[in-house]
């Protein structure tokens, strides 16, 4: 496929040890997840993007998503497997990669002791743009991410939201072909998460392939044409974001009663598919998907009065990532990914 | 190495000017530093050294070949510092020339330990130290000191690369210390157990400042020791400049 602007093909990726930074020697590991300190970030991931889209990753921390996208900047190499960015091979033209992409990382990837101009300026030197190029480019972005007014004042100093928009004018300097953007609404207020959106949906206008790693539904939702759930290492479903919801099952129903005791009873007497409630005792809740919502919650509410059941609250809502989680991967984003989540991703 | 090498280097080189533009507080401080020992070694610790002729005349090029050595610290701190930040992803994601990251630095920071030699030079100067050299004597004496410098810096860069973050720096600087008294800087092997003596002497920082006092033309300087002070940095930078370069370009394995 020509128009592919990534491709990826059975990627691995382990890292081996506590610390990330001595994976080098333990990567001929076959250790597989039993064995001690030993972590696959990729096992066997593929992934594929069309030129001028924007794909969405979704997973939970420790899925692998940062070192997906470390691996298509050239900053990790991949122990095997296919991958390839803008048509190029990451690990033998990894210059030519460098060439065309802009990244965008979970941290801020700017010299905090320098201002903003600065910073831009020198990324512009490092692209090659030449001092006189450099200072106009720095300016024309500083002007478009409304940070003409920073001055000289250094990075450090920055907002979380200026911060990132000063970031993504980095990864901008010379209008990459691709850019990855690892999570990058994590840690800002709804103000500068609409901002980071509407900076996308611009670039996107102008021809830019998009790869996003993020954790939440909404956001691969409000700007992906295409979403690859990752989990473990590995791409466990893709398609659009519509024909993703309709698979995790839609609206659900929470109802939830003042005695955990008639709990049975009330699974028994709602108007609601038996086989897909989910009971939880300790917070004397039942949660179902609906198809229907209104008759769904007009049904749920007649028959609790009905059957004389005393309920605290009953809500209606969308599905959330732990359901789309549990829905395809037929386990939580509880404890375990927890667990997986506290090994960094370090280089 | 890209044809950019030279273009991203001096980049990455006005970087670091531009660190110190906005921090002059602190290039001050690691110029006064190696000041406040000489004085301190000058006037308060020394004078009781079995040194034949002025004690001045045999501290201060010692203090020059210790400063040298003691910029190993401020290498590393700089670069484990850098390497934990996250401007490093964006240099390395980006078509820049390999070393340039490295190289720049090390310019920079042989651009302050110059600064600092001729800081020194003039505060020995001040206290009562004469060089009896011609100036081709003395200009070799700071090129043989620079050359220690920067093999130090090359063995400095690496030690970061290796140690990885900024805490284990802290080890190693406990480490400099010993090693830095460790030589003939401040008091001469005669006047040291035998066995310590034969440690000292073979201290390439004690082959630097033996070959500058002969250089100076002051006590303590013997000559024929020019050429172990040239190769001994040699030897260092032969070992650690290739290991840095390619540690660094291993980031990420």
């Amino acid at each position: 496929m020509a128009d592919a602007a990534i491709i990826v093909e059975d990627a691995h990726k382990t890292y081996g040890g506590k610390k990330g930074r001595k994976a080098e020697g333990a990567q001929g590991a076959e250790g597989g997840d039993g064995s001690k300190g030993v972590k696959k970030a990729l096992d066997g991931l593929d992934l594929r993007v069309a030129r001028g889209t924007v794909h969405g990753v979704l997973g939970p921390n420790g899925a692998g998503k940062t070192t997906l996208v470390r691996v298509l900047s050239t900053l990790l190499r991949p122990d095997s497997g296919r991958v390839e960015v803008a048509g190029y091979d990451v690990l033998s033209e990894a210059r030519a990669v460098r060439l065309r992409i802009g990244l965008l990382g979970q941290h801020a990837a700017l010299d905090e002791e320098l201002g903003g101009r600065q910073n831009l300026e020198m990324f512009g030197r490092l692209h090659h743009l030449g001092g006189r190029q450099a200072r106009v480019r720095a300016d024309e972005l500083l002007e478009r991410f409304d940070l003409a007014e920073t001055g000289r004042k250094p990075v450090r100093s920055y907002s979380g939201g200026m911060r990132r928009r000063l970031d993504l004018a980095a990864s901008l300097v010379t209008a990459p072909e691709i850019l990855f953007l690892d999570e990058p609404t994590t840690g800002l207020d709804p103000r500068g998460r609409v901002e980071v959106w509407s900076a996308v949906r611009s670039l996107v206008g102008g021809g830019t392939t998009v790869l996003l790693t993020t954790q939440y539904l909404e956001e691969a939702d409000q700007l992906a044409d295409r979403v690859s759930v990752v989990d473990r290492g590995r791409v466990i479903a893709d398609g659009t974001p519509d024909e993703l919801k309709s698979r995790t099952g839609g609206d659900r129903i929470d109802v939830v009663l003042r005695d955990a005791g008639q709990l049975g009873a009330a699974v028994a007497l709602l108007p609601l598919p038996a086989a897909d409630v989910r009971v939880d005792t300790d917070r004397r809740l039942l949660s179902a998907p609906v198809t229907d919502r209104m008759t769904a919650l007009s049904g749920v509410v007649r028959a609790l009065e009905e059957g004389g059941i005393d309920a605290e609250d009953v809500a209606l809502r969308r599905p959330t990532l732990d359901e789309v989680f549990l829905h395809l991967t037929g386990h939580g984003d509880g404890a375990d990914a927890g667990d997986r989540a506290n090994v960094k991703e370090a280089v | 190495m890209s044809a950019y090498a030279l273009t991203d280097s001096w980049t990455m080189t006005r970087r670091e000017l531009a660190h110190w533009a906005r921090q002059p507080v602190q290039v001050v401080v690691s110029l006064v530093f190696p000041v406040m020992l000489l004085l301190m070694f000058g006037y308060l610790i020394g004078g009781g050294r079995a040194v034949e002729g002025d004690y001045v005349d045999y501290l201060v090029p010692g203090m020059l070949a210790l400063t040298m050595a003691f910029g190993l610290e401020g290498t590393m701190l700089a670069v484990t510092q850098d390497l934990n930040k996250g401007v490093i992803d964006r240099f390395r994601s980006m078509p820049m020339a390999d070393g340039a990251v490295l190289v720049g630095r090390s310019a920079a920071d042989m651009l302050q330990s110059t600064i600092g030699l001729v800081v020194l030079i003039g505060v020995g100067l001040g206290l009562g130290w004469r060089p009896h050299a011609g100036p081709g004597q003395f200009l070799g004496a700071v090129g043989l000191l620079l050359l220690f410098r920067f093999a130090m810096l090359w063995v400095g860069i690496q030690l970061a690369l290796v140690a990885g973050r900024p805490e284990m720096v802290q080890a190693v600087q406990i480490l400099v210390w010993p090693v830095g008294f460790l030589s003939n800087a401040l008091a001469t092997p005669a006047a040291m157990p035998g066995w310590l003596g034969v440690v000292v002497q073979w201290n390439p920082m004690s082959q630097t400042a033996t070959a500058v006092r002969d250089l100076f033309g002051g006590p303590g300087g013997e000559s024929g020791h020019v050429w172990a002070a040239v190769v001994w940095p040699l030897g260092l930078l032969v070992v650690f400049f290739p290991l840095a370069v390619r540690r660094f370009r291993g980031l990420g394995g």
